[in-house]
């Protein structure tokens, strides 16, 4: 492919490099970080991993309100019924606690099941509707459940 | 177009690269901190009077009483060293520190918060306000980690990390008890408990049943060395201290609060503060401590950082070197690309 270099790579990458590349060394030099956008989590409900349906600002112009709150509000619903206490967890609780906790090396938990469902949830999400806009949604578990991050993806990734 | 690049690849795991203050082994499955001298003690002390007793009582109790003694003493050993283990090796539920982008954007939403402070003035305290089930939660900013503490999490500077749910740092099981592993922690103290005060009642019967046949300084004649030792100083103690922890955890578990809490008086009822987390119930709060979701580890331990050197670039002819130069970039470009949006 022919070097088209016109948009500057993400400085923020843990990844070594060597000052052998001279003309990278410049892009680097002049390459600015790539928006991104943090939605925090949202405590009001107590310690239940929660993330907040505020609109942020900054993606006013390339993506929908609406359908924002919905996928926040969909994420939000998948880990409550994570976290939800009920006749299921209690039962998978004492189970677990009558095998000493042996039970979950061949079992997986009722947690992790949906985390599996959230990060199919999210990929379906980032393919339909956020890599379309440029966007990147990216799993919250990524970051310690701390916040989901919209990430805008530069046009040089989809022509590589 | 005939660059060579050498790339030396070498498959990292991050626990390699984990900041903080933690000890780990098996390629990252097992989480401990650094002073593992007590837990080493702890282990001693369990297995050695455990196989004390083994050896010297149940042969005697399992022939005059019932070989089902020795079965559930047994039973009640391995399920206490299995809730040792698991208390000590897994992750307690530590926060991963932000990532440099993730800081950037608290420190900008901070300044834009706090305004510019004059020169010379301290800056206002980092704080956040959170109202839970009507209850106003300050939220700390950790200057470690770079985040904002979600609620009930603390730092712990033995092990420097934040940790979920903190409840103490505990010697004896080698590593914080937290939101993962405070419930492995408290059956931990429980059935110990049951077990030293098994051993211990075991013992009594022993010696009032070998005293009865032959009297009481035969009896101790008999054995040799084992009770007076082992049944006073251990078990003694041992039953005082755990017996009172436990009871001391049963308590905190039905109130739903952390030994951190407990001791700042967080929720002591001055200022008609109330514990926000309490569910009012007694038997709601234990539940949801001992039978609740068993919380994944959000710390990836063993994930794969790829640490790649660049060795070389060796252009063939220099008519070609700027295309080839164009390719390494672009090679790299696309690489750089690909990791900045997997971080």
């Amino acid at each position: 492919m022919g070097g088209n270099l016109n948009h500057e790579p993400d400085a923020d990458s843990c990844y070594p490099f060597s000052p052998q590349t001279h003309s990278l060394q410049d892009i680097r030099q002049q390459a600015t970080v790539a928006a991104k956008v943090f939605i925090q989590r949202d405590y009001t409900s107590g310690t239940m991993c929660q993330f907040q349906t505020k609109f942020p600002t900054e993606l006013e112009t390339r993506i929908d309100k609406q359908q924002f709150e919905e996928t926040v509000r969909t994420l939000n619903n998948l880990y409550a019924e994570a976290e939800k206490l009920g006749g299921h967890s209690y039962l998978e609780g004492c189970l677990a606690c009558l095998t000493a906790y042996t039970i979950f090396l061949c079992m997986e938990t009722h947690y992790e099941k949906v985390l599996k469902k959230i990060a199919k949830y999210i990929q379906e999400q980032n393919d339909k509707i956020y890599a379309p806009r440029g966007l990147l949604l990216t799993d919250p578990i990524e970051r310690g459940l701390r916040v989901v991050s919209f990430t805008q993806v530069l046009n040089l990734a989809s022509a590589s | 177009m005939s660059a060579v690049m050498m790339v030396s690849k070498k498959a990292v795991r991050r626990w390699e690269k984990l900041p903080g203050r933690n000890t780990f082994c098996c390629d990252g499955r097992v989480m401990m901190a650094r002073q593992k001298g007590v837990f080493y003690l702890t282990l001693v002390l369990i297995v050695g009077t455990c196989s004390l007793f083994f050896s010297f009582e149940c042969p005697y109790l399992a022939l005059h009483l019932s070989p089902a003694i020795p079965v559930f003493a047994a039973l009640l050993f391995l399920f206490v060293l299995a809730m040792l283990l698991r208390t000590s090796f897994s992750d307690p539920g530590v926060l991963p520190r932000a990532l440099p982008d993730e800081a950037a954007f608290i420190e900008m939403e901070i300044e834009a918060t706090n305004g510019s402070v004059p020169a010379g003035q301290r800056p206002p305290p980092r704080i956040r306000n959170v109202q839970i089930n009507n209850q106003i939660v300050k939220l700390k900013y950790c200057y470690t980690c770079k985040i904002f503490r979600p609620p009930r999490a603390s730092h712990c500077s033995i092990c420097d990390n934040c940790v979920e749910r903190f409840d103490h740092h505990c010697p004896w099981v080698g590593n914080c008890v937290g939101k993962r592993n405070y419930r492995y922690f408290y059956l931990f103290t429980l059935s110990l408990s049951l077990l030293t005060i098994y051993i211990f009642s075991f013992d009594i019967v022993h010696i009032v049943m070998r005293s009865m046949k032959t009297g009481f300084v035969s009896a101790l004649k008999e054995t040799p060395g084992t009770y007076p030792f082992r049944t006073v100083v251990v078990c003694f103690f041992t039953l005082w201290s755990v017996v009172g922890l436990t009871g001391f955890h049963t308590y905190l578990i039905s109130l739903n609060q952390t030994t951190n809490e407990d001791i700042k008086g967080s929720w002591s009822g001055k200022n008609r503060v109330q514990n926000p987390y309490s569910h009012k119930n007694v038997l709601k709060n234990c539940c949801e401590v001992l039978c609740g979701p068993v919380y994944p580890s959000v710390l990836d331990r063993r994930g794969l950082l790829e640490s790649s050197a660049i060795k070389g670039i060796q252009p063939a002819a220099t008519a070609t070197v700027s295309k080839s130069t164009d390719s390494v970039q672009q090679i790299s470009v696309s690489r750089l690309v690909l990791h900045s949006l997997h971080c």
